[in-house]
């Protein structure tokens, strides 16, 4: 059996974004579809605005879905070739049954459309014809159509140049300040969650190992996963250049994992107490948690 | 003024690999694309050049080129000379081209999940690829190809196994151990580590760093990433719808760049140090290479263009250190002090 996602818990307050990081099969693409029911859990709750998701039957969560929209990575795998941008963009209104009437539907297209940056003259395009920055756009547009409060952005910028990158962040955090959304923000890269998230979850073959404040886990980073990822960033300048930690070998196989951390095959500190148990998330401080030996004992003695 | 060339040769070395005036365009029955115009490129002799551009810039189109790899047509080499070592690498057939290959000059993609033949043993490609180059024995290049797996860092022993056993990492390991096996003299790294992770693309730049200082080869990185430029390169060339805006060495670039371009780049950067400044993106797009504009490429786009901008591409601007050059009207009028600079920027 493969644990994608294992043991996890996080609390978001409202109007703040979690950055969510970790490598490629980390399993912080399931979390975040996990926690907007799109896959099942195997065990566990997310409790949205106090309501649990789970436990929604069809109709309660239709509306839950209004609030709770997502992001992709690759805005052109998730638009339908075959719609124009504002067919696109008008499909969730159509679909919640709130805009029957076709003209208040335009008029909200077209409100939808300049809040996040898109020219009138792409109303009848095609996404084809469009950067992937636009494209993108129009993804942010679907997912706030029908005001939703809380937003999973799955690498929304991944995909993106630069240049690029840099307007979608700027639009994503123009539409926090002005409606209040809550987001969690799935990405690899470090220096991107950094500018953009208030606290930041580390993850480790599906397993949360760090959480803090992002400015504190940058500042002191207690994990010696986290310490390697932050030390890895390439940095586009010649001061302040950091000593880099590289880890030897690679993820291991995440199905069946054995008890045990499971990062201690790449983890210059590992004991043999490592080999043989898992530790536990444990808080350090009000805000800072990590699951590792070296800080289990220390909290201990505390 | 002293010219780049004279600057390197003043210096005592003359460059691995010189590229005069590269003109590459793709035709298709609707258009043509000017994906290179005009590309001057110097790796001085055991460094590493940096080309770092945008989407589309025409970055891999220049190694493709410098490989002789562009599939023509639809692309077409128009102008320009690759000088490799003083030899026309233009001039030379086919056959002559693939000694060349491999053996004095080497690439790596960016995908090393596509690169590699799924139905060989990893060590077998490696051997490959040293047998095509070298008088050896098939058991001699299978003993060399597994030297060169350990020193990637691959245990020796995984060399029998095929590539869908491998992790990205460890594929891209691979070929890098195919590309420097016959001990290239200029190896050609497209976006080597821009399908990996963080800590994955810190063990193979780790490497490529390891294996280059061992046997002195000069490097081509083409890169989005200024963060891998400043781990690994010497030299950096901007590169902007198919044009290099702007060269200088490392600290030129990164610490008194000249180009709005390349400041633009970095403004768009999020900065690890001050995690609440404002993105400044570049505003607009690249533009449409099948009809780049008159003037500058970049004047829609730039805060300071002016009307010339417009109708009138920029002349070269050298600094008064004869290298560090930048193609903007901002700098025309003369030699360019690094002082004057700040008050552009």
């Amino acid at each position: 059996m493969l644990h994608a996602v294992d043991d996890i818990s996080l609390t978001i307050g409202a109007g703040k974004t979690l950055g969510v990081v970790g490598e490629s099969g980390c399993g912080k693409s399931t979390l975040g579809r996990t926690i907007l029911r799109l896959i099942e859990p195997t065990s566990g709750r997310v409790l949205f605005d106090g309501k649990d998701v789970y436990a929604a039957n069809r109709r309660e969560m239709r509306t839950l879905r209004k609030e709770m929209q997502i992001i992709f990575q690759d805005p052109f795998a998730s638009l339908d070739p075959h719609q124009t941008i504002a067919e696109a963009i008008a499909e969730p209104l159509k679909l919640s049954g709130e805009y029957r009437d076709k003209q208040k539907r335009g008029a909200r297209v077209s409100e939808l459309m300049e809040m996040v940056g898109l020219a009138e003259r792409f109303y009848d395009s095609y996404p084809h014809e469009l950067d992937g920055g636009r494209r993108q756009r129009v993804g942010i547009a679907r997912a706030l159509a029908l005001n939703s409060r809380f937003i999973v952005c799955d690498e929304p910028v991944s995909a993106l140049d630069v240049s690029i990158q840099a307007q979608i962040l700027n639009l994503l955090t123009e539409l926090q300040e002005r409606f209040g959304l809550t987001y969690i923000f799935i990405t690899h890269d470090l220096s991107v969650v950094n500018h953009f998230s208030n606290d930041i979850a580390v993850m480790y073959m599906g397993r949360l190992i760090e959480k803090a404040p992002a400015e504190e886990l940058f500042l002191n980073p207690l994990h010696p996963y986290t310490q390697a990822l932050l030390s890895a960033i390439p940095v586009p300048s010649l001061k302040n250049r950091r000593e880099r930690i590289i880890l030897q070998g690679e993820l291991s196989s995440p199905v069946e994992p054995p008890k045990a951390c499971r990062f201690a095959k790449r983890c210059r500190y590992a004991t043999e107490r490592c080999q043989n148990c898992e530790p536990a998330l444990i808080d350090q401080t009000a805000e800072h948690s990590v699951a590792c030996f070296l800080h289990s004992e220390k909290a201990r003695e505390d | 003024m002293m010219n780049q060339k004279e600057a390197a040769h003043a210096g005592g070395q003359a460059p691995a690999l010189d590229v005069k005036d590269l003109v590459v365009e793709y035709r298709t029955h609707h258009a043509t694309v000017q994906a290179v115009n005009h590309v001057d490129l110097e790796i001085p002799s055991g460094k590493a050049l940096g080309l770092v551009g945008e989407t589309g810039a025409g970055k891999t189109t220049i190694g493709l080129a410098i490989m002789r790899l562009l599939q023509e047509p639809p692309a077409a080499v128009r102008e320009g000379s690759i000088v490799f070592r003083g030899e026309e690498l233009r001039s030379l057939s086919e056959k002559e081209m693939q000694q060349v290959r491999g053996s004095q000059i080497s690439m790596i993609f960016q995908d090393p999940m596509t690169s590699l033949n799924p139905v060989m043993t990893v060590e077998k490609q490696i051997a490959e690829s040293i047998r095509h180059h070298e008088d050896v024995t098939q058991e001699e290049a299978l003993q060399k190809a597994r030297e060169m797996l350990s020193m990637v860092g691959i245990p020796v022993e995984r060399g029998s196994e095929y590539q869908h056993q491998f992790s990205g990492g460890m594929k891209q390991r691979v070929m890098i151990a195919i590309a420097l096996a016959c001990r290239p003299e200029l190896l050609i790294a497209d976006e080597p580590t821009t399908a990996l992770d963080v800590t994955i693309q810190a063990q193979v730049l780790e490497k490529i760093k390891e294996l280059r200082n061992r046997y002195g080869t000069s490097m081509l990185m083409i890169t989005h990433d200024l963060g891998v430029i400043a781990e690994v390169c010497d030299e950096v060339s901007v590169i902007y719808a198919g044009h290099i805006v702007e060269h200088g060495t490392l600290e030129d670039i990164f610490e008194n760049c000249l180009h709005p371009y390349t400041q633009g780049l970095f403004d768009s950067l999020p900065n690890l140090e001050d995690r609440k400044a404002k993105l400044k993106p570049i505003s607009g797009l690249m533009p449409d290479p099948t009809c780049l504009p008159e003037g500058c490429a970049f004047w829609d786009r730039c805060p300071y263009a002016r009307g010339i901008c417009k109708m009138k591409k920029p002349a070269r601007a050298y600094c008064d250190d004869g290298h560090h050059y930048v193609e903007c009207h901002l700098y025309e009028d003369g030699k360019i002090t690094k002082s004057e600079v700040k008050d552009v920027g």
